[in-house]
């Protein structure tokens, strides 16, 4: 579903503070996957999904998704292959517009824009029912401002959107990172709980390692802008927390001491 | 009476510049400063088409249409050349100082009668039929904001609209919902300078002339009014924003006639009561919270 072959980036090359974000990263994610992705701070997994979701671009390499090659489409355009949400919850939703305002901008994901009403009242149905499912009363509170909403309920609603119209890949980049470790839980458990229902391919960025290998059927460890560790199915859930360091002590020859992976 | 029929009039006529400025300002939260080339270029465009013997209404038209290629070449700077939007709004403004003199021939045009030996304007065909002129500025702006206001309203509630508000909301979450940010940015200033330069075209009709050196200090009466509005009626919607706009544009000029109609105040000093204006309902949430803070220790004590 969403195939990522070779790439290479390179943040401000030929000046002293170049950096190789990544280096020659391939991965193949098939129809279904739920991809957990860890790794220290600067490992490039931020990196890795911005180039996917095309707010990067890569210096060498191709993606596509579903076999269309999305390399060089500009962001707006392969919005309509992918859900996305961010690690803050602002950067999710509009604040000066209404909840039903954000959900049908959302729904509206890969079709022009045109003279229409930008809303009608069989979707208000349709949101209502949705936004019941995310167990928080926001189904109520459709006219509301978004800005009135806490960041939990923001990044449900983000979730939400992401999803409101199938993606063919969900793309989470530490999405409950900012939230209160309650609503973290409560975020990733609807995150689980959409997935699932909707058997979405996924890929969800998380520094929390415990919840790396209790989700997802297949998880990633990145170092150094490089993929080292890959494992799926049976072999991932009998990973531990202490595999996990291990692997990554050989790999990168280092201990993982100060690294806020650690703090999981 | 006369202070005040003058300041509905002009008021209404501003008020579709201050609608323009708040689109950019506060829709699309982008200062652009290419509205002070709007309003001349609408001005310019009027009073040579009109005085040249084209009809008022489609000169004015016309004007519109100018005011929105200047929406279209700032647009087209900031987004596609990447230039910061303060400056691509100044490099627009610059430019249309020359543009307009093109259009002019002359720094400065007089409506002059032409054709049958009179003066004509848009407002020619309400004051034939026996409204005096005040009263035909009056109803034909008054019109012309109901009717621009109602279109705005609608086009903003489309789905061309709503993106267009979002896209001053959050321009990450718009591309991530499949929406060229670059189009809707350069909608939204293309509507707002055509409003500003439909406010120009109306401005020149209504005194007369137009001159390149009307258009100094738009901005800040354009803000001067969004800003009373929501001082005074801190609107919520988008609709009520509107009309609190038109409202703030003629209390606006109630306040410029009531300052100028004190002795030693000259009419040159208009720009300068206007940025007084302008800081004292920036100030306004400070100066709020000032006197709670002496009302509330005064209750203590
Ligand atoms: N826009 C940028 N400009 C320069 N360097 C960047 C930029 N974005 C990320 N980097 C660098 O690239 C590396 C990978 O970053 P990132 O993908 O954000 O890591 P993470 O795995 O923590 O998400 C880091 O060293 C980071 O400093
Ligand atoms: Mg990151």
């Amino acid at each position: 579903m969403l195939n990522i072959e070779n790439i290479h980036l390179t943040f401000d090359p030929g000046t002293p503070i170049e950096k190789h974000a990544l280096n020659g990263v391939s991965l193949n994610l098939e129809r279904g996957d739920y991809v957990t992705v860890i790794g220290g701070n600067g490992a490039g997994k931020s990196t890795l999904l911005n180039i996917t979701a095309g707010t990067l671009f890569p210096d060498k390499g191709a993606v596509s998704v579903d076999g269309v090659n999305i390399t060089h489409m500009p962001e707006y355009k392969r919005a309509q292959y992918l859900g996305r949400v961010f690690q803050d919850p602002r950067r999710g939703t509009a604040t000066d517009m209404s909840i039903e305002e954000n959900l049908a901008l959302a729904y509206r994901r890969g079709k022009t824009r045109g003279l229409r009403w930008h809303i009608n009242n069989k979707e208000r149905k349709f949101y209502k029912e949705r936004l019941a499912t995310l167990d928080l009363g926001l189904e109520n509170r459709l006219s509301d401002k978004v800005g009135l909403l806490s960041g939990g309920q923001r990044q449900a609603l983000s979730l939400l959107m992401a999803t409101l119209k199938e993606p063919k890949v969900l793309l989470l980049d530490e999405h409950t990172a900012a939230l209160d470790p309650k609503t973290a839980k409560k975020v990733l458990e609807l995150t689980n709980k959409i997935v699932n229902k909707y058997n979405l391919t996924t890929m969800m960025v998380t520094h929390n390692m415990r919840d790396a290998l209790k989700n997802g059927n297949r998880l990633m460890m990145m170092y150094e802008g490089n993929i080292i560790l890959d494992v799926k199915g049976e072999e991932k859930a009998n990973l531990t927390v202490q595999d996990l360091l291990k692997m990554f002590e050989t790999a990168s020859g280092e201990e993982m001491t100060s690294d806020r992976m650690l703090l999981t | 009476m006369l202070i005040i029929q003058g300041a509905v009039s002009l008021g209404l006529i501003f008020s579709l510049m201050a609608i323009g400025v708040f689109l950019s300002f506060r829709i699309l939260k982008m200062p652009d400063l290419s509205v002070e080339g709007s309003v001349i270029l609408g001005a310019g465009m009027a009073a040579r088409l009109v005085s040249g013997g084209v009809n008022p209404f489609l000169a004015t038209a016309f004007a519109m249409v100018v005011g929105c290629f200047a929406g279209l070449v700032s647009g087209v700077l900031h987004t596609k050349l990447k230039i910061p939007g303060i400056l691509a709004g100044i490099l627009t403004m610059v430019a249309s100082y020359s543009v307009v003199i093109r259009i002019m021939g002359a720094s400065n045009v007089p409506l002059l009668p032409h054709g049958p030996q009179r003066v004509v304007s848009v407002f020619t065909f309400l004051t034939d039929a026996g409204l005096s002129r005040a009263n035909a500025i009056i109803l034909l702006s008054l019109v012309i904001v109901i009717v621009a206001g109602a279109l705005l309203y609608c086009f903003m509630g489309t789905e061309f609209g709503s993106a267009i508000r979002a896209t001053g909301n959050n321009q990450q979450m718009v591309r991530a919902q499949g929406i060229n940010t670059d189009v809707m940015i350069i909608a939204c200033l293309m509507l707002s300078n055509g409003l500003v330069a439909l406010a120009g075209a109306l401005w020149a009709q209504q005194q007369g002339f137009a001159s390149v050196d009307m258009g100094i200090g738009t901005i800040v009466v354009g803000l001067a009014s969004v800003i009373i509005a929501e001082v005074l009626f801190r609107p919520r919607m988008f609709w009520t924003s509107l009309i609190a706009i038109v409202i703030g544009s003629i209390i606006y000029r109630l306040i410029i006639a009531l300052a100028l109609s004190v002795d030693f105040m000259r009419p040159t000093d208009l720009r300068l009561i206007t940025a007084v204006i302008v800081t004292i309902a920036l100030c306004m949430p400070l100066i709020r919270e000032k006197c709670s803070k002496i009302f509330a220790k005064k209750g203590e004590s």
